[in-house]
């Protein structure tokens, strides 16, 4: 990936940080389970005023986690992957955790899959949501509902 | 030095599409939990990840304090020629790491 | 154990027996003789602790690389082949390959040590050996390197039952677990027993209660977010019925260890588990 897109993620990460950071200060000062905080103010500044279309991702992730501190989650998003018409990256969001910007994954052509696995935490049960930026500026968008027993970040184990 | 291992499949035909993964250790410190004593403990986590094949950037991520603790991730690329699937990482107070896999193309 | 309280005091006289007696009545005599005189019951069929965790829990577990505890598995390896001490030498020097030579040693244990003249887990085993022969400093409990190395170890013994000596010098450390494993401890007033044999299978909260079985330890614990030792974890049992969590090393821990690894005689060895 050229310089010009280093720049456009770093500038990226600073103003969703400075989003994010607000959000989550609101959330740790209730110190207790937090109800889903409103994200579309950080999908809306990804995804810079273009539409957002639903669906079109696979979120193959628990009904029920067992434990927050680790929830296992497969990403998929429908796309060829050519060098015309492919997924650029995917942002993953957890609508009620302290933090909800959870992840964001780069991809390109060269991926041939706009696949990720990765383990998450979650703060409580919420609806994990991905967006998917594509090629052309387009955006495409999916949640889950997931049931979580043992909330991450909250449910601390100090022994 | 952020210990971590990288996997690739054994022996992989051209243009076919493998799985790389990654495992890093590390323990995505939330900056939430307490001590034993009360303290907060610091925010610490592993922030960026970055996998270059063939010395071309080929995957990277920016990962958050939602990301578990011993970060797994794994991506797909297209094999094109045999040559190193080198991932690096760092995180927050400027610890990094490596590994390397071999891809080997037939 | 000191300061446990009048609930955790053991007599050889069966204090134990006494109390269940008061509280049920003589019904309680016959249980309480069968407890204490007879070779206590274990759970039939034997289960290990993987098969209480949910599906992803176990594919976790079962993936070498995705494992958690691989990253511990890695660094045990590493210092497996370090040359460390006054000694400089490593694990290696004397062991050579530990597939070959570790193949089977951690399943039985915890033993009866003859040169420490007591019985001793494996976490002790290593570091008697990292101070007598390498002349290096003992690991401390629950540190990176003892978590790394002994799950290293340990992981040599996958799929070999467990199988420990309680005879001889072992007996009396055996039947000192045992004791403890049938006493009622905390504010919640329970005994392992009373989870792990009455009521294994069902759920607890949200949980499904294991057998109790150490099988699958050093295991990943997600509740930790870290690879933590069987000791730990019975700490973390003791605590979860309000009690004095004993500290790391205590001699009646070993004993239950022991007591734990017999009755679980025969289930093969998981390491590293991974638990929620």
């Amino acid at each position: 990936m050229a310089g010009d897109a280093q720049v456009k993620r770093r500038a990226f990460l600073r103003d969703t940080a400075a989003l994010a950071g607000a959000v989550a200060i609101g959330a740790h000062a209730q110190g207790g389970l937090a109800p889903s905080q409103d994200i579309t103010p950080l999908i809306a500044k990804i995804a810079g005023g273009r539409k957002v279309e639903p669906g079109g991702i696979d979120i193959d992730i628990p009904q029920v986690a067992e434990n927050g501190n680790s929830v296992p989650a497969h990403i998929k998003v429908e796309s060829p992957m050519t060098p015309d018409d492919y997924v650029g990256a995917i942002h993953v969001f957890a609508p009620r955790n302290p933090r909800p910007h959870v992840a964001t994954f780069h991809l390109g052509p060269q991926s041939g899959r706009a696949e990720i696995s990765t383990r998450i935490r979650l703060a409580g049960t919420q609806k994990v949501t991905v967006l998917a930026a594509l090629s052309g500026e387009r955006f495409r968008m999916a949640d889950f509902e997931v049931l979580v027993t043992s909330a991450a970040c909250l449910d601390e184990s100090s022994i | 030095m952020l210990l971590g291992r990288v996997q690739v499949p054994r022996s992989v035909r051209k243009g076919e599409i493998v799985e790389v993964r990654v495992l890093v250790q590390h323990p995505m410190e939330t900056g939430f939990r307490r001590d034993m004593n009360g303290q907060a403990i610091p925010l610490n986590i592993l922030d960026k990840v970055t996998a270059r094949y063939g010395g071309r950037e080929v995957f990277s991520a920016e990962l958050g304090s939602g990301m578990s603790a011993n970060p797994y991730i794994a991506f797909y690329v297209r094999a094109e020629a045999s040559g190193d699937i080198e991932v690096e990482w760092s995180d927050d107070h400027g610890e990094k790491g490596r590994a390397t896999a071999t891809l080997s193309v037939g | 154990m000191a300061k446990k309280g009048a609930q955790r005091r053991l007599s050889p006289s069966g204090e134990p027996v006494l109390r269940v007696l008061r509280l049920f009545g003589l019904g309680a005599l016959a249980i309480a003789s069968l407890a204490i005189a007879a070779e206590p019951q274990r759970p039939q069929p034997l289960r290990g602790g993987s098969e209480f965790q949910s599906r992803d829990v176990q594919a976790l577990e079962r993936d070498d690389f995705a494992n958690p505890a691989s990253l511990w598995l890695a660094r045990g390896e590493a210092l497996w082949n370090e040359a460390r001490g006054s000694a400089a030498k490593s694990c290696a020097a004397c062991h050579g390959d530990a597939a070959t030579s570790m193949r089977g040693v951690a399943s039985r244990y915890p033993k009866h040590d003859a040169a420490l003249g007591r019985v001793v887990n494996l976490e002790e085993r290593i570091n008697a050996c990292a101070a007598d022969h390498q002349g290096a400093p003992r690991f401390a409990w629950e540190s990176p390197e003892l978590l790394s190395l002994t799950a290293f170890v340990a992981r040599q013994s996958r799929g070999v039952p467990i199988q420990v000596s309680i005879d001889g010098p072992a007996h009396a450390t055996w039947d000192a677990g045992r004791r403890t494993y049938f006493t009622r401890i905390g504010q919640l007033n329970l005994a392992c027993t009373h989870c792990h044999d009455a009521s294994w299978g069902k759920t607890l909260l949200a949980e499904s209660v294991s057998q109790g079985h150490p099988n699958g330890w050093p295991a990943y614990r997600l509740e930790w977010q870290s690879l933590g030792s069987l000791e730990r974890r019975l700490r973390a049992c003791f605590f979860g019925v309000r009690a004095e969590m004993p500290a790391y090393g205590d001699r009646d821990m070993i004993a239950l260890e022991l007591y734990l690894a017999w009755r679980a005689q025969g289930l093969a060895s998981t390491v590293p588990g991974v638990r929620r």
